[in-house]
């Protein structure tokens, strides 16, 4: 069994600090640009902020993972330079990294800085893991949500380096780093510009009955009865209409969240290395509520104890909670 | 030199007839220079084809097509695994990779590039380069201003540089099967239900507003990419090589028009104009070449202000 570590969200400076105080033994974070893949308004971090929140997390012995994990679009490969200068300048502790060019920049400046895999390389199989750990020196990687606990287990002893997976927070079903559809749909770039169903194109319409459509774009992605919530316009969590079904059913999945709390002593068992709380665009108090109740888990498992939950359930996406593919592959 | 044109693997789950009616008429009729072979999107739709791979190489090798075979986009199970490894081991085969997975055993040899491999940058181009890479195919969706730094950078290096010129775009690929899922079935349940649908199964809004495509593993755009008027900018750039995805409609035809507006026998309205004449059931688009959103078609004469 490992000592699995907790790895959680940082958007902000403030929800660093939340993380931090609530038992992270790492955040992960990123700069207010396209480097990253959680670009998003309001969120992420400037030089000045990520070297205060470097220290501020160091003091309390955690570590700060920096994400500069999309892919820089030809022309543009000095921001990500730049983004990862200032992180090894500022003391971050590990890149994580999906483009090769990135990763090999890394390996060259800054052979000494731990470098992981981000799940948006999409390295599935020991020897695409393999190709990085040998090339690049990738120390982690971070897995993609599409594999069961025994392939887990498989793949572990096939491979030279750590593993971290998910455990909470959103459930993305593409597979990561290859996915345009928001680019199809708004002009901006998942893998190039960091953005997922920007909030510039989305809107909400109410109509007279009361029933409440979302569109991202020009494109209708859902619609709720009068009473219901609405969900975000995210792409692949929307209704749609196929010949078979015509009455409009979740092609992709359902808005259900990642929950694995109740896997926790099998995934350590299979040898993951550290656990992955999804959720940097989320709030101080989720961040803060969720963490303390993994960190306790942790814990729990590590002392050998059955690991108790306070309700993360009321904390999920619609209160709907899925296991994915790390319990059954029926779920592919 | 002019830009070549290839016909890209096919996406669709075609039965072996349906293939090999289709290849013989590309061996034929299509004035394509390089024909991509294989299964790229799923693993369990493989072997149907495979004891056919050899013959319909050959038959468009006489044709004086160059053939190259494509690997798997998704790269798991130990089946696929396998099969990567296979493909990559075959020396007297050239490949395409489109997995990470089969960059390892490629390394030591001349390999090509798929379009599934994320190489969006010069940095990323030189380093694969270094390691063999002799051809890249792009990202569907990188813009113009992008491409044009690509191309002068496979100038430099000596290697190909492909963008696609014609079909629905591949916008994500995932662990699920969603043509299973859409009949109720899983990925291991499947019982091959995509076949029904040789240009992929249509996802339509609430509103029935065409939006998406489903083939598979794999989610298309509704709309199919068509750079004709785009090519003139494209070979200017330095873009070697042009990709046709394959669908059901005369995919000849769709050949003829691009080769002719190359080689200047039509100009690109009229191409445009015969790429209509072949009543498509969906509208075309080239909002990725241009910058914007991917479903959008930006009128040529807009396009070339922009």
């Amino acid at each position: 069994m490992t000592t699995a570590e907790l790895i959680c969200p940082a958007g902000t400076p403030a929800a660093l600090r939340t993380a931090v105080d609530a038992g992270a033994d790492a955040v992960y974070c990123g700069f207010q640009n396209a480097t990253n893949a959680r670009n998003f308004p309001g969120l992420n971090f400037t030089p000045e902020e990520l070297e205060k929140s470097v220290a501020y997390a160091h003091e309390r012995g955690a570590k700060v993972l920096l994400a500069v994990n999309t892919f820089p679009p030809a022309g543009k490969f000095g921001l990500w330079k730049e983004a990862v200068d200032a992180g090894a300048r500022l003391g971050v502790d590990a890149f994580i990294v999906a483009d090769i060019g990135v990763a090999d920049y890394v390996a060259r400046q800054y052979p000494d800085r731990r470098l992981h895999l981000s799940v948006q390389a999409a390295a599935s199989s020991p020897e695409a893991i393999r190709f990085y750990c040998e090339n690049f020196g990738v120390r982690r990687v971070v897995l993609p949500r599409i594999l069961t606990v025994p392939e887990i287990r498989a793949i572990k002893k096939e491979i030279p380096c750590e593993i971290e997976t998910f455990i909470f927070g959103n459930h993305g079903l593409m597979v990561e780093g290859r996915c345009s559809l928001t680019n199809y749909v708004t002009g901006l770039s998942t893998n190039m510009d960091g953005v997922c169903s920007p909030a510039a194109d989305v809107e909400y319409v109410r109509d007279e009955a009361g029933n409440m459509t979302t569109r991202l774009g020009p494109y209708t992605i859902d619609r709720f009865a009068c009473g219901e919530t609405a969900g975000y316009p995210t792409i692949c969590k929307g209704r749609y209409r196929a010949p078979h079904r015509d009455d409009g059913y979740y092609a992709f999945e359902e808005p259900v969240s990642l929950n694995l709390s109740r896997l926790l002593p099998e995934l350590m068992a299979a040898g993951v290395n550290a656990f992955k709380i999804e959720g940097r665009q989320r709030s101080r108090a989720y961040v803060s509520r969720v963490v303390r109740a993994f960190r306790q888990a942790v814990d729990d498992v590590r002392a050998g104890a059955e690991p108790a939950f306070a309700d993360l359930h009321a904390l999920t996406e619609g209160q709907k909670e899925t296991e994915g593919a790390f319990r059954s592959k029926t779920w592919r | 030199m002019a830009m070549k044109l290839t016909i890209g693997p096919i996406p669709f789950h075609w039965s072996n007839e349906r293939r090999l009616d289709f290849y013989a008429r590309i061996a034929d009729e299509a004035p394509v220079d390089e024909v991509y072979l294989g299964e790229v999107i799923c693993s369990k739709r493989a072997p149907f084809f495979e004891p056919h791979l050899e013959e319909v190489a050959g038959r468009l090798q006489r044709a004086g097509k160059r053939v190259i075979f494509s690997s798997l986009t998704e790269v798991m199970l130990r089946r696929e695994r396998q099969a990567t490894e296979e493909l990559c081991a075959m020396e007297d085969r050239e490949i395409e990779v489109n997995n990470a997975a089969g960059l390892s055993s490629a390394g030591g040899r001349a390999h090509r590039i798929g379009p599934m491999m994320n190489v969006y940058n010069e940095e990323t181009m030189r380093w694969l380069a270094g390691r063999g890479a002799a051809h890249f195919a792009l990202p569907v969706e990188m813009p113009r201003a992008s491409v044009a730094v690509m191309a002068e950078t496979a100038g430099e290096l000596g290697t190909g540089l492909e963008v696609q010129l014609f079909g629905r775009a591949s916008l994500a690929v995932s662990a699920r099967c969603y043509h299973a899922r859409a009949h109720g079935r899983t990925k291991d349940s499947c019982q091959f239900v995509c076949e029904e649908d040789p240009d992929g199964m249509s996802l339509k809004t609430l509103d029935g507003q065409p939006f998406l495509t489903v083939n598979g593993i794999q989610t298309m755009s509704h709309s199919y990419v068509n750079l004709i008027e785009e090519l003139d900018d494209m070979q200017a750039l330095g873009v070697t090589h042009g990709r046709l995805v394959p669908h059901s409609i005369d995919m000849v035809a769709v050949a003829r028009a691009f080769r002719d507006v190359l080689d200047g026998r039509i100009s690109p309205a009229e191409g445009q104009a015969a790429l209509q004449a072949l009543d498509l059931p969906a509208p075309f688009s080239n909002g990725f070449w241009h910058g914007v959103a991917g479903h959008r078609r930006l009128a040529a004469r807009a396009a070339s202000a922009a």
